[in-house]
């Protein structure tokens, strides 16, 4: 399994991400936002960070990399791309994920675990966990506000395309869970076709029982054990 | 051949929680400025643009915010231009 990471100037988790995918027996590789060519390539994984500066808006110019053309395409002939954090706000200003990230509605930083609630475990990113199941995974963000038109919003919901959900450590998704002011509790979103997952929490920082959780290796695997299925 | 300049107001959809001026809105009313009745706050964009004529800029520039200045989703804008040079080279 063949997966290239993304590095833009800015990106910070993309060594995060690279072992990330090595943990899981993925081939990973790193790719220069200005490079081409993802032909080979089973798996797209876009880094958090803060590209460019996150100028203008977070995500919004490096979209316009060359790479990202390469992205889209991939995305659209069915290939699994996996957005995290910055990589998330790059993929909706990309159009390929709907709706906006904006700044969290308490207007800080925030940096701590979060609990999400697994809605949906037949994509290729959650197939290793159980619906319903209650994650624990750091969030870093300063825009993480998921906000779309209600026409979109509700399509999303009535698709059942909300992947994960910002909820309490009983499962709940209450106001008091939601660390930024996201419409319903949005945490992640997948594409119409299931095969572009966005979320803002980091995965790749649960990994390993030393960074205090190891709830972020199911969507790695996930995805590991759905490439291996194709491929065998 | 001019030079064009633009002046492109990006700011928050009316309707979406703007918690930036909701801040400032708060720290106008302590400073005593009680009739402040709402802020929102958005930003301003200048481009000086090289075009045939100010339609042209203006075509030009609403192409721009669609593309990359403003995000449809949360954000409006309006261009005007605030002044011109006349006979520049491209």
């Amino acid at each position: 399994m063949k997966v290239a990471v993304v590095t833009f100037p800015g990106s910070n988790c993309d060594y995060d991400l690279y072992k990330a995918a090595q943990q899981v027996g993925a081939d990973a590789t790193f790719m220069w936002h200005r490079e081409r060519g993802l032909d080979g390539y089973d798996a797209v994984l876009l880094p958090g960070g803060f590209s460019y500066g996150d100028y203008l808006r977070a995500g919004a110019i490096a979209r316009m990399s060359p790479i990202m053309e390469d992205v889209v395409a991939f995305a659209g002939a069915g290939g699994p791309v996996l957005g995290i954090c910055n990589g998330f706000q790059i993929l909706c200003e990309a159009g390929l994920l709907p709706g906006a990230l904006m700044r969290n509605d308490r207007l800080k930083f925030a940096s701590h675990d979060v609990r999400l609630r697994v809605e949906r475990t037949d994509t290729v990113f959650t197939s290793a966990y159980d619906e319903g199941q209650v994650l624990r995974v750091p969030i870093a963000h300063g825009e993480g506000n998921f906000e779309a038109d209600t026409a979109t919003l509700e399509r999303l919901e009535g698709d059942g395309r909300v992947v994960f959900r910002y909820v309490t450590r009983d499962g709940e998704p209450a106001a008091e869970s939601n660390p930024n002011g996201s419409w319903h509790n949005i945490a992640g979103i997948t594409n119409e076709s299931g095969n572009v997952l966005g979320m803002m929490p980091h995965p790749e920082r649960a990994m390993e029982e030393i960074l205090g959780s190891t709830d972020g290796v199911g969507v790695f695997a996930s995805l590991a054990a759905s490439l291996s299925a194709v491929s065998s | 051949m001019s030079t064009f300049h633009l002046e492109v107001r990006v700011k928050p959809r009316p309707g979406l929680l703007d918690p930036q001026g909701k801040a400032v809105h708060h720290a106008l009313n302590s400073l005593g400025w009680e009739g402040v009745e709402d802020v929102r706050v958005g930003k301003a964009i200048y481009i000086d643009l090289v075009a045939d004529s100010e339609a042209a800029a203006l075509e030009a520039a609403d192409v721009m915010c669609r593309k990359l200045l403003a995000n449809p989703v949360t954000e409006d804008y309006e261009v005007s231009v605030v002044g011109s040079v006349e006979g520049a080279s491209a």
